[in-house]
């Protein structure tokens, strides 16, 4: 194919004026589990699926991680990078409170995070990230929810999904979502959107959801996702 | 002679009813000579904001200058005014990076917080160790004396008038008492709708 031409080096464009690599990277990350973030008035909710591939997986590595006590974050692409994303804006945000003595908006570490991935788009002997993230916060005392592509490109959603069948989860939330969404609704219709095209029988152990709200972010323990499904009609 | 008191120069800041005041003198000197009488060590960093810069005369310039080379680029890249405090802490986290090659200048910050118009002074040693007291800091050559006067001339919740007042007193009669400050000094008072500036005479010898 032509386009492969122009794929031995991520720095080069193709004469369409593409770089190939990138949009590959978003293939890596249409590939990857759903994830599903909504703003509700009273706070965020981050939601994605954590399918084990064997009942033998001890169930302690975790997809939704915090970043800072209000800030947190979920991928849908390739695990180890975002692993490495989550150390380096942990770094960011832990700098910032250095200097400043005080939390860093969530716009902020977006913009930085976002920063770093377009450097990996244009820096020679890597290649970009294979993750799209869900960064959610609270701070001025207001939600905010923001997705990183591995491009750089950030946005800021009411609601938005990503990962396999993320076209689907979106037109969902379109129906679904409304601006005075309460917190418990939004984990709600979370569920519901990540129901849309899973397959088999989802349990609270093969997802996993987080919350933020003016007290901070936090991960919700197998209990407390157990309670939410069993309020949804199976 | 310490290289604190070379070029002389004291700033003394006082907390008001939601007013602040920050005044200094305005000599420039080399130890006992002196060259100047309108040496500039106040700035203006913001519509309720000042930094004073006691210490040092180029180390005075050229901190100012970097202080608002990374305040305006926080205040490009996060859209907002900076408070005092987040200005105290990210002054104080620049001196620590020259820790065992500081700038000779002992920073002070005073103004009402952007949200709550809470009046803030806060000072700094030359290598950032932070001190917010609720009522005065001084600085400078003649801050021993700038401490006895404010002991004895401050009160809380002065208006803006008495603060002027106050703080006018305190630094004119510090500066008396000290060879290397004086020569005249400025005066400002900060409030939520307003900033007054005001010149001091003072005795010239």
């Amino acid at each position: 194919m032509a386009t492969e031409r122009y794929s031995f080096s991520l720095t080069t464009f193709s004469p369409s004026g593409k770089l190939v690599q990138i949009e590959y990277a978003l293939a890596a990350v249409e590939a990857g589990a759903p994830s599903v973030g909504i703003k509700a008035s009273n706070g965020i909710v981050l939601a994605t699926e954590k399918k084990q591939k064997t009942i033998l997986f001890e169930d302690c590595i975790h997809k939704v991680e915090p970043i800072t006590d209000y800030i947190g974050m979920v991928y849908s692409g390739m695990g180890p990078d975002y692993r490495l994303l989550v150390k380096k804006a942990r770094k960011i945000a832990q700098q910032y409170k250095l200097v400043y003595q005080e939390n860093i908006p969530t716009q902020q570490l977006v913009q930085r995070v976002a920063a770093i991935m377009q450097e990996y788009t244009q820096s020679g002997g890597v290649r970009p990230f294979g993750v799209s993230l869900l960064i959610c916060g609270w701070d001025q005392n207001r939600p905010y929810l923001y997705q990183c592509d591995p491009s750089g490109a950030y946005f800021a959603w009411k609601a938005t999904a990503m990962g396999r069948n993320y076209i689907n989860g979106k037109t969902f939330l379109e129906k679904r979502y409304s601006e005075d969404l309460e917190l418990d609704d939004a984990v709600h219709t979370a569920i519901l959107t990540l129901k849309e095209g899973f397959e088999g029988q989802m349990t609270a152990e093969n997802i996993e959801i987080g919350i933020a709200d003016e007290t901070g972010f936090r991960r919700l323990d197998v209990a407390t996702v157990r309670d939410h499904l069993s309020n949804i009609p199976q | 002679m310490s290289i604190m008191t070379y070029n002389g120069g004291s700033i003394v800041a006082m907390t008001g009813k939601n007013c602040v005041a920050i005044a200094c003198d305005k000599r420039f000197g080399i130890q006992g000579t002196a060259l100047a009488d309108n040496f500039q060590r106040i700035f203006q960093v913001g519509p309720h904001m000042f930094v004073g810069l006691p210490g040092l005369g180029t180390d005075t310039q050229t901190v100012y200058q970097k202080i608002r080379f990374r305040q305006n680029l926080y205040e490009l890249k996060e859209n907002r005014k900076m408070s005092p405090k987040v200005l105290l802490s990210m002054i104080s986290n620049m001196l620590y990076e020259r820790r065992f090659g500081p700038y000779f200048v002992e920073p002070m910050v005073v103004g009402l917080d952007p949200e709550t118009a809470q009046p803030i002074v806060g000072n700094m040693d030359l290598i950032g160790c932070v001190n917010i007291p609720s009522d005065f800091v001084v600085g400078g050559p003649s801050s021993d004396q700038l401490y006895g006067m404010c002991e004895t001339l401050w009160e809380p919740n002065l208006e803006p008038d008495d603060l002027f007042e106050t703080i006018a007193q305190a630094l004119v009669n510090a500066c008396e008492r000290n060879a290397v400050s004086g020569w005249g000094a400025v005066v400002h008072i900060i409030e939520q709708d307003k900033v007054t500036v005001r010149h001091v005479k003072t005795r010239m010898d």
